[in-house]
């Protein structure tokens, strides 16, 4: 089915395909059209359970409860409402529990503005809430991986048993564009040995905690936890190169940054300056060696993103100053045209930084 | 009668829950937590409901209840019981879900879910133990402090005028129209014990019934905050927390109806 969609509908319209089996949250801008869009077709379809809770902190702890359970479930908010979910996801990362968390970015700090931004980047991939703890954090350039991007979520969630952030923005989630749904799923439960459903005669009661008071215990937790990271960085590095093959000067932008970021590079290419764009799409784990295994081949890399320099922190770390990374960004809302991030790159590289 | 035969005599007139895991309690002496355990543990066992059960036990002394009551449980953030366990009900509405939350956890960090899921009628079981003070931290001032009390952080007493007043949320949560039964008890003397074991099997029984939410606070003790022997704090509790917290049904079910 290609219908032509809002970001944010599609992503509530790929959940219930997906077969999702419980949706909580919380009215804010510019994610409202996500309960909206489940409050009118979600339950009548597939009997998904969709609840406007009181905040979303509350949102999160339904999140966590029916996550132990083994069910499919997921919230979605803006910025200062994952804000708010930050120690509720401490607890699901450290409890192992599946689940998708949708952050449509606005525009902070503070209460900031309902335009979008990418300024949420560090809080999502670098832990957010306290301790040590990594979410699956993927970032969709399209409303087609808006809607792809949830099966995709929902399919890594319970593989690692791991919480998954879908990273978007205000724009993504409020613009239309063609969307190609995948089949409908069955809603189905897999029996699994973890979740808190009722115990039978046949085993140990479960708990689903995140609380181990004998340090020995905990360190043993985080060992676990840490492994399992491993892990995905392994297996789990996804990515776009664009024109990048004989780029001399590489623009690195992750989510919706990126296609405003390839537009640029054609521009840039009508003038003879040949630029290639590096799109990560896991945010986390994040793609070192394989913007690194460009070092060798390019000028420099200039890395734009809507805030002011968070991901840019990965691309050095990446490069490991094998050659130079400057940073254009735009903030509180204001999304970059290509001409701008044209202008500053033919700037540094007039200037001699790359 | 052989000594053989009285080897064999089997009169039980006491015995654990099987419910109840038979593992050391970290709770002090005297302290309420113990009975109240038990009590969720002998309903869940009389009435078979052990595979159809799920606990929530959030932070504060009850947050080890998963190590005692041997049914699948959830731990839930401080404050957050009420919400996990509308999560868990939501997905899993066949099942018997209840929460087993402190007064600093359902009265303070968490009044908003306690308000709003009682106000939802969610239909759970929310059991609700009100100590007056926070007992794993070490004796502070709780939401349900009484005035005057001392605590560790009102040192001198609670002063109304500064430090608000005990909160009386079980009266609360009476007035939404999501509560269906809605009582206070306590476990300080034998017959309030039964009491409130039959308050417990009222609150399961009415949730297989898909009434809405039954909320029971028991009325408890904390000896090692309070500073006081465990006969002591019964004592006290009788003196002074029960005028204040007067035991009884606040809200019960019209009879025909239930």
């Amino acid at each position: 089915m290609i219908k032509l969609m809002k970001g944010n509908e599609a992503l509530a319209e790929a959940a219930i395909r997906a077969g999702a089996d419980a949706y909580f949250g919380y009215p804010i801008t510019p994610q409202s059209e996500v309960l909206e869009y489940l409050a009118r077709e979600a339950e009548k379809r597939t009997g998904m359970v969709v609840l406007q809770a009181e905040s979303e902190v509350a949102s999160i702890n339904m999140v966590y409860g029916a996550a132990g359970t083994g069910k499919k479930v997921w919230t979605s908010s803006s910025s200062p409402g994952i804000s708010l979910m930050q120690e509720g996801i401490s607890y699901i990362a450290s409890a192992e529990l599946p689940c998708l968390i949708v952050n449509v970015q606005r525009g902070g700090p503070g209460l900031g503005t309902i335009q979008p931004a990418q300024s949420d980047y560090f809080q999502s991939v670098k832990g957010g809430g306290h301790g040590d703890y990594h979410m699956i954090v993927i970032a969709p350039a399209t409303v087609q991986e808006m809607s792809d991007f949830v099966k995709l979520s929902f399919e890594l969630a319970f593989k690692y048993r791991n919480p998954v952030m879908i990273l978007t923005d205000g724009a993504l989630g409020q613009m239309m564009e063609k969307v190609e749904f995948f089949e409908q799923q069955e809603r189905t439960t897999e029996k699994l040995d973890w979740a808190t459903v009722g115990k039978p005669t046949d085993r140990d009661h479960n708990v689903i905690t995140s609380l181990h008071i004998k340090p020995d215990k905990m360190e043993e937790i985080n060992i676990h936890l840490q492994k399992k990271y491993r892990l995905i960085e392994e297996n789990e590095i996804r990515f776009e190169e664009i024109m990048c093959e004989d780029a001399d000067y590489i623009i690195t932008a992750f989510g919706l940054v990126a296609r405003i970021c390839t537009k640029a590079a054609e521009l840039a290419r009508e003038k003879g300056i040949k630029v290639g764009v590096f799109r990560p799409i896991s945010l986390y784990p994040f793609p070192y060696e394989k913007i690194k295994s460009h070092s060798s081949k390019i000028k420099g890399i200039l890395d734009v993103e809507m805030n002011a320099g968070q991901m840019i922190e990965d691309v050095k770390l990446s490069v490991n100053g094998k050659v130079p990374v400057e940073f254009y960004g735009r903030m509180g809302g204001i999304v970059p045209a290509p001409d701008e991030i044209l202008e500053a790159l033919e700037k540094y590289i007039e200037g001699g930084k790359l | 009668m052989s000594i053989d035969t009285l080897d064999r005599i089997e009169t039980k007139v006491f015995e654990r829950p099987t419910s109840l895991i038979d593992t050391e309690m970290h709770y002090c002496p005297g302290c309420g937590h113990g009975t109240a355990h038990r009590l969720i543990a002998e309903v869940i066992d009389e009435m078979g409901i052990v595979e159809e059960t799920i606990g929530v036990a959030p932070v504060g002394c009850s947050v080890f209840a998963y190590n005692y009551i041997g049914v699948d449980f959830s731990e839930a953030a401080h404050g957050r019981a009420s919400a996990v366990a509308t999560g868990i009900k939501r997905v899993l509405p066949e099942k018997y879900v209840f929460s087993y939350q402190g007064d600093g956890d359902l009265a303070a960090i968490g009044t908003g879910e306690t308000i709003h899921t009682c106000n939802r009628g969610e239909n759970i079981l929310i059991i609700f133990i009100n100590n007056g003070i926070y007992g794993m931290t070490g004796g502070q001032m709780a939401p349900t402090t009484l005035p005057n009390m001392k605590s560790t952080t009102s040192p001198f007493g609670r002063d109304t005028k500064s430090m608000g007043y005990p909160l009386k949320i079980t009266e609360l949560v009476a007035q939404l129209p999501g509560t269906y039964y809605v009582t206070r008890q306590s476990v300080h003397k034998p017959l309030n014990v039964r009491r409130t074991k039959k308050a417990i099997q009222k609150g399961f029984e009415y949730q297989k019934l898909n009434k809405g939410t039954s909320f029971i606070e028991i009325v408890s003790n904390c000896p090692s905050n309070w500073k006081m022997t465990p006969v002591e704090s019964n004592k006290w509790l009788d003196e002074n927390m029960l005028p204040y917290y007067p035991l009884g049904d606040i809200k019960v079910p019209n009879e025909k109806e239930a």
